[in-house]
């Protein structure tokens, strides 16, 4: 599905994923139907091993439910997920746990993703207890100390509590404890949103550095789209919970082929006044529709320039177009 | 006479630990229909600084300086007085347009009340000129829409709602405390094109706070950089882009993600912001400044008039063609074209 021609079997295969939340009916009465809310709404894409892979899209594109029902975090609707080729749809908690050892997180809020409670060693080694509670205390220690080194903490710090760190240091933190485990694949879900953009560069140079020593594969969300460029191989646009491109990094940023990702890149304001007051925008009308009531056919087409009687028609399925390039547009 | 003068402004705050100088000694012009965009990152003293402008610092801070509209001095202005020009010919634009929205009144009741305060409107009379300013803002629907509550809207129109309560009474100058950070980049670009055009109608002048520098390019005229409370560099916005004569304006614009360029390293400014609370004597940056001199730390450098270009201003101990060297070779290993 994603075109990608490549031997191995992909770590993570992902093919159809819906996520749909009922919602409850504002009328009293209980025989009203409940409507569905279409978060994510049949995504498919494989992560090989060592590969970045980033999904891009505005707030309410449904990036971070998919990236929590990568990790059954929010229970799937309906398709399959499967981790190293196995099943995860409906599987035991115990399977989940199992799997977890290899697949981890990070999240996006730096700080409200840290336990206020706990001391910076304990944060980074629960993970151990977890899932290797046969090490001895002081390997448990060392492998702690070694994580919290490597991603740029100092030794002195291991007692002390996440509030006494600022964004960029509690993300070290969260990226610290998400490695501790040597996983083979980290989902990062928006993880440098929230810093300025001089500690931004230091955490994706630090995420590069580790994917590069460890081999680790990342799907890398973000909603900016400069920043998944210096960090991805390949990369999704999503849509109101569908995916409206997927293409290697080169032919996305440079020939984008859907009318979203090219209205999404001219969109980005370039630091630069001659530059920024010469381009011409292709500026999208109105704000994203409700994922309630999602427009019939082709979700972008109600803010599509290009849109024509044709798109209310029917879905446009995603389509390999040359290479890895897949758009889901009734023009290509 | 200028629209605005701002003369050496401080913020101060009492706190547990002691004072924390949160902005040292700003100061800048404004005329007519002109754009000034303050860049910083967080803590860096840019939200505060306007917050005192407008009178609206918390309890436990305190303005020195002058803010002179119209060559009264609105710091040292009675309560009263101020009232009477914030929110009419001084108007501000929140970051966050949900909180900054009551929640329990309509829209127009929100509308109307700044109407019928400033300019003694009967409420059918501010209610028709509320649908006005909602439309000036591009809003579908206005007459209906304006009967809402503020959580019946997006984020996008939420701003626009704030963005037309702003302008209801025509301000000489409008401050947008990071308007668009809180929204996507589509439909920030419809809100920039939107200031940019309400600017041409009105002539309002805008003070910009942002952090971010694309949005900063394509809409102001003049540009602030702080860190740490203190302005670093302040010029036409051509020369602070092109030719950066701080350190820290030249790894700011390093450090920017960009679309363009190499996909090695970012740059990064190593470090993390200052402690403000505890500031350095010298400069607030000679801690993460690449190029640091030893009394950088000690000797606080000069705010002054850059010997480049008359209409820059910088506060930096190094010689101009150092920084613009080591610009060069940032940008070399980032692979952008000079």
């Amino acid at each position: 599905m994603t075109g990608a021609i490549q031997t191995a079997a992909p770590l993570l295969m992902v093919r159809d994923l819906r996520v749909h939340f009922t919602i409850r009916s504002e009328s009293p009465w209980p025989w009203t139907p409940t409507r569905a809310l279409k978060a994510v709404d049949g995504v498919s894409f494989d992560l090989h091993a060592g590969e970045t892979l980033g999904i891009v899209g505005e707030s309410g594109c449904g990036k971070s439910t998919l990236a929590r029902a990568l990790l059954n975090l929010v229970p799937l609707t309906d398709g399959s997920v499967k981790w190293h080729g196995d099943e995860m749809r409906g599987a035991s908690p115990q399977a989940w746990q199992a799997k977890r050892k290899s697949v981890q997180m990070i999240f996006q809020d730096p700080l409200a993703s840290l336990d206020p409670r706990m001391t910076v060693a304990q944060i980074i080694g629960e993970p151990l207890y977890t899932h290797s509670p046969e090490l001895s205390t002081t390997e448990h220690n060392e492998r702690v100390l070694a994580m919290m080194l490597r991603v740029g903490l100092t030794e002195q710090q291991i007692n002390r509590y996440p509030h006494e760190f600022s964004g960029g240091q509690c993300q070290r933190i969260g990226i610290a404890r998400a490695l501790i485990l040597k996983p083979q694949v980290v989902i990062c879900d928006e993880p440098v949103s929230a810093l300025d953009v001089s500690i931004q560069a230091q955490i994706i140079n630090l995420l590069k550095e580790l994917q590069a020593e460890m081999g680790l594969a990342l799907v890398f969300i973000a909603h900016d789209l400069a920043v998944v460029k210096h960090i991805s191989q390949r990369v999704m646009v999503m849509y109101l919970g569908r995916a409206m491109e997927v293409a290697s990094k080169h032919a996305l940023y440079d020939t984008p082929r859907h009318p979203y990702t090219q209205a999404l890149l001219s969109a980005i304001p370039v630091p630069d006044p001659r530059l920024e007051r010469a381009k011409t925008l292709q500026l999208l009308q109105g704000d994203l529709p409700s994922p309630i009531n999602q427009p019939s056919g082709c979700v972008f087409r109600t803010r599509c320039p290009k849109a024509v009687a044709q798109c209310a028609q029917g879905v446009p399925p995603l389509r390999q177009l040359t290479g890895q390039t897949l758009s889901a547009c009734v023009f290509d | 006479m200028h629209l605005m003068e701002v003369k050496q402004l401080g913020v101060q705050f009492q706190t547990p630990d002691g004072v924390v100088n949160a902005v040292n000694g700003i100061g800048f012009t404004l005329d007519r229909g002109k754009t000034l965009g303050i860049v910083g990152e967080s803590g860096s003293g840019k939200s505060q600084s306007v917050l005192a402008i407008m009178g609206l610092l918390a309890a436990n801070g305190r303005a020195t300086g002058e803010v002179l509209y119209h060559g009264k001095d609105l710091i040292s202005m009675p309560t009263a007085d101020l009232n009477r020009i914030r929110g009419n010919r001084v108007a501000m634009i929140f970051q966050d347009p949900m909180t900054s929205l009551n929640p329990y009144l309509t829209v127009e009741r929100q509308m109307t009340e700044v109407l019928e305060f400033h300019k003694g409107m009967s409420r059918k009379e501010a209610r028709a000129k509320a649908i006005q300013a909602l439309d000036a803002v591009k809003m579908p629907e206005a007459a209906r829409r304006i009967m809402m509550y503020p959580h019946e809207f997006s984020g996008g129109m939420r701003q626009r709602v704030m963005i037309a309560m702003s302008l209801l009474c025509e301000p000489d100058v409008l401050i947008a405390d990071e308007p668009t950070t809180a929204l996507d980049v589509t439909v920030q670009a419809q809100i920039l094109i939107l200031m940019r055009e309400l600017q041409r109608d009105f002539g309002t002048a805008i003070v910009m706070i942002t952090h971010d520098l694309g949005v900063v390019a394509g809409l102001c005229d003049e540009v602030m950089v702080l860190y740490g409370g203190q302005v670093m560099e302040q010029g036409n916005a051509e020369a602070i882009f092109y030719k950066p004569s701080h350190p820290y304006t030249a790894g700011l614009l390093a450090a920017v993600p960009r679309l363009e360029g190499s996909d090695g390293p970012m740059l990064a400014i190593p470090g993390a912001p200052p402690n403000m609370a505890r500031l350095p004597a010298g400069c607030p940056f000679t801690e993460r400044c690449s190029m640091a001199l030893p009394r950088c730390g000690i000797v606080r450098p000069v705010f002054g008039t850059a010997a480049h270009d008359a209409h820059v201003l910088r506060a930096c101990h190094l010689p101009i063609e150092d920084v613009t060297q080591s610009l060069l070779r940032l940008k070399a290993e980032q692979g952008v074209s000079v």
